[in-house]
C-alpha cells in the first residue's frame, strides 16, 4: 500500500525535486558505497518519483550511505540523491524499534583512540 | 588580531593536539583564537532533512554569539565547519528553518545568517597569508605530503565554497608554504568511510584503505587532514607505512612552536 502522506513527507523533507532527474546515472557512478547499496542513489530518486515507498523503506542502503555528497556535487540537474537517502533514513529511524544502532552496540567497539565525533555522528545518522 | 573560535567536542578530548597546535601556531602568526562561551557540540553531521530543527540549534547559538562579537566564527574540525557553515546557509536562505529556529530561540533580534564562518586554513590563507607563513617557517617540512580534503571541507560546494570541489589546491598551497612538497593524488577528496565505521566497518575500512594505497603509490610520506574522524579512519589502516598528521601539527613543527 502506498501511503501518500509518507511519500509527500519524504519528498518535502528531502528538499529536492526528484522530477528534475534525467536518469544519467552520474550519482551512482560516483557513489563510493555503490557495491554496498542494494538500492543505488539514482534508484532512490526514481523510486521516490514513482512512489515506490515499500522499496525505499526496506532498503539496507540507507545505513551504508556515507553522506559524502559526491552524488549531489556531480548531478547535472541539481537533484540531491543524498538528501533523498537521508529523508528515507530519517523516516525509518523515527519509527519505533527501527533505529540503525542502539546504545548497547557501542561498548564493544569503544577503544582508546576512538574519536567522540564518530559516536556523535553515528547516533545522529542512525538513531532518532 | 582576535577571532571567535568554535573548538568542538573532539578537540577537547581525543583530538586535543589538533586544537593545541592550532592555537600555538596562530599565536606565533599574530592571531589570538578566543574560544566562544558556552558552545555546544555541533552534532558531528549536518542534519539534511528540512524538518530537523532542534539538531541545528547548537550551531545557531554559536553563530549568533559570533554575530554579536565581531561577526566572524573560526572553525577547525572539518565536521564542525561543515555543520556550522551549512546551518548558517539555512538561516540565511531557508525561510522555514529560519523562522522555526528563531521562534524557538527567542533571541533579542532574529538570526539571519549574518556571521561569516571561516575555516582555520582559510584564516591562514586570507587573514595571515601564506607568504607571511613562509617567512615565519623555522623548520621546513621537507617531505612529500599528501593533502587529504575528504568530503566535509568541499561538499556541497554550492554552500561550502571552500575551493574547487573536484580539483582543490588550498591545502597544497599551505604545504608549499611550510616547506613541504605537495603531491596531488586522485583519492584526496574521496570519503574515508566516516561514521559508517560503526554500522559497516568493512565498508569504511575499504574506503580508508583505498586512500592510503593511492597516496602510497604516489610516493607520499605524510598525509595531512583537519578532521579527527578522517585521522582516525586513515591512521587505523595506515599501519605506520605512511604518517597521518593534523594540518596544525605540521604547521606547529614548521613554525618551531610544537612542544
Amino acid at each position: 500500500m502506498v501511503n501518500k502522506n509518507e511519500l509527500e513527507n519524504i519528498n518535502r523533507i528531502s528538499g529536492t525535486d526528484v522530477k528534475k532527474c534525467m536518469k544519467c546515472g552520474k550519482c551512482s557512478g560516483r557513489c563510493p558505497a555503490f557495491t554496498e547499496m542494494d538500492i543505488k542513489p539514482h534508484q532512490f530518486v526514481s523510486y521516490l518519483a514513482q512512489g515506490k515507498l515499500d522499496k525505499l523503506l526496506n532498503s539496507k542502503a540507507i545505513w551504508n550511505c556515507l553522506s559524502c555528497m559526491a552524488c549531489v556535487e556531480r548531478c547535472p540537474r541539481g537533484v540531491a540523491p543524498a538528501n533523498v537517502i537521508e529523508a528515507v533514513r530519517d523516516t525509518v529511524a523515527r519509527m519505533q524499534g527501527k533505529d540503525g544502532i542502539s546504545a548497547n552496540d557501542i561498548p564493544p567497539i569503544v577503544e582508546e583512540l576512538l574519536p567522540q565525533q564518530l559516536l556523535v555522528s553515528a547516533f545522529r545518522k542512525y538513531k532518532k | 588580531m582576535k577571532i571567535n573560535y568554535f573548538p568542538g567536542c573532539t578537540l577537547k578530548t581525543q583530538a586535543v593536539e589538533l586544537d593545541k597546535y592550532a592555537r600555538a601556531s596562530a599565536k606565533a602568526l599574530g592571531v589570538e583564537m578566543e574560544e566562544i562561551k558556552d558552545w555546544q557540540c555541533c552534532g558531528g553531521v549536518y542534519p539534511i532533512a528540512k524538518d530537523e530543527i532542534a539538531t541545528k540549534l547548537s550551531a545557531v547559538r554559536a553563530l549568533d554569539y559570533a554575530k554579536h562579537n565581531g561577526g566572524m566564527l573560526l572553525t577547525l574540525c572539518s565536521a564542525c565547519h561543515n555543520v556550522i557553515k551549512r546551518v548558517n546557509d539555512d538561516m540565511a536562505n531557508d525561510k522555514e528553518i529560519n523562522s522555526k529556529a528563531n521562534n524557538y530561540m527567542k533571541l533579542d533580534e532574529p538570526y539571519n545568517g549574518e556571521t561569516k564562518v571561516i575555516h582555520y586554513i582559510e584564516m591562514l590563507r586570507d587573514m595571515v597569508g601564506f607568504d607571511k607563513i613562509k617567512q615565519a617557517v623555522k623548520n621546513p617540512l621537507n617531505k612529500k605530503v599528501g593533502a587529504y580534503y575528504g568530503c566535509l571541507l568541499l561538499r556541497p560546494s554550492s554552500v561550502m565554497a571552500f575551493d574547487n570541489p573536484e580539483n582543490p589546491k588550498v591545502l597544497e598551497d599551505f604545504i608549499s608554504a611550510i616547506g613541504g612538497t605537495p603531491i596531488k593524488y586522485p583519492f584526496r577528496n574521496e570519503c574515508c568511510g566516516a561514521y559508517v565505521k560503526i554500522k559497516n566497518p568493512d565498508l569504511a575500512e575499504q574506503k580508508s584503505k583505498n586512500v592510503i594505497k593511492n597516496a602510497k603509490s604516489f610516493g607520499i610520506e605524510v598525509i595531512v587532514t583537519a578532521c579527527p574522524l578522517c585521522y582516525y579512519n586513515l591512521k587505523k589502516v595506515a599501519n605506520g607505512e605512511i604518517e597521518v598528521k593534523y594540518i596544525t601539527e605540521v604547521l606547529a613543527e614548521a613554525l618551531g612552536v610544537k612542544e
